[in-house]
């Protein structure tokens, strides 16, 4: 993948998949410790232990259309060019919580691309659930909780009206390029 | 900086519009978005068919998202399906592509033949 942003949207399609309705998403990264870090969090359906262990290989995978699932071991492999790693913990009928962790400025590293539209593809393709972002440059943070955007929307008007999700987009947009002093 | 207040504005501007919106028969166009869709360039295929969606205020057509196709090499993949009318796959969309079809096959009727799965395997 050629964003970090593209992992995170595919690794939360997992999350969907796991009939969870709370997925939070933080993207840490230090640069006084030379480490960026993503943690994908779901409150969905969770594995046992030896299933957690399993989704790292290749050949796992939970549909029943194929024998390969690439999501996981993309994202390990990832890491792992960068002196990082990926765990994963979970249980069952509590949820899961993956974090991948990177040198942030190790050559490989993919950079981080475009959170906004990852964001914005998620809310479309599910209605129903609710994201945070928290998004951590040393001190300073960047949150988005979908729960709150609800709140004003009220009842009727859902995440994906294509001007509230233009709205949500700029926010990101504006948020993180203020973390970053400005800069895109 | 954007505000919560404009998003209040949206909200009542949006509540207008949106009993059109409820009861929608119109045209779904899905998008693959999985692990082989979103590696091949998905997520700019579904902005910008967000972004015609909205540029021309198509209240009737739903914008989906799907799985694995079970087809990765032609990915990104779009299906149209219109009411009354054969699915039709387009395969190796780019945003580029995907305002073509959006704007002849959704919103005129024509599907774009260069682009369909049956084009490509010829």
């Amino acid at each position: 993948m050629k964003e970090l942003a593209l992992h995170i949207l595919d690794l939360a399609q997992n999350s969907i998949t796991a009939g969870a309705d709370l997925i939070k998403l933080t993207i840490n990264e230090s640069l006084k410790n030379d480490i960026l870090s993503i943690t994908i969090e779901d409150n969905g359906c969770g594995m046992d232990v030896t299933q957690a262990e399993k989704v790292k290989d290749p050949f796992v995978t939970s549909r029943t259309s194929r024998k390969v699932g690439l999501g996981i071991p993309l994202m390990l492999a990832a890491c792992q060019r960068c002196e990082g790693n990926l765990s994963i913990e979970s249980q069952k009928n509590v949820g899961t919580k993956l974090i991948a962790t990177f040198k942030h400025s190790h050559i490989d590293r993919a950079p981080m691309g475009n959170m906004a539209e990852t964001i914005g593809c998620l809310i479309i393709g599910s209605e129903n659930i609710d994201f945070v972002y928290v998004h951590i440059i040393d001190q300073e943070e960047f949150c988005l909780d979908t729960r709150e955007i609800r709140q004003t929307l009220g009842a009727e008007v859902p995440l994906s009206e294509p001007d509230v999700l233009d709205w949500i987009k700029n926010y990101i947009n504006e948020g993180l390029s203020n973390l970053r002093g400005g800069v895109i | 900086m954007k505000s919560l207040k404009e998003l209040e504005e949206i909200r009542k501007k949006t509540l207008e519009t949106i009993n059109i919106r409820k009861d929608r028969t119109g045209t779904r166009v899905v998008v693959g978005m999985a692990t082989c869709g979103i590696a091949a360039g998905a997520r700019p295929v579904l902005m910008s068919i967000m972004d015609e969606v909205k540029k021309n205020n198509l209240a009737d057509v739903v914008v989906a998202q799907t799985g694995c196709i079970g087809m990765c090499r032609f990915e990104p993949i779009v299906e149209v399906y219109k009411p009354g009318e054969e699915k039709v796959t387009y395969v190796k969309v780019t945003a580029a592509k995907a305002l073509r079809i959006m704007n002849e096959h959704v919103m005129q009727g024509k599907v774009v033949d260069e682009y369909t799965i049956g084009a490509e395997e010829k």
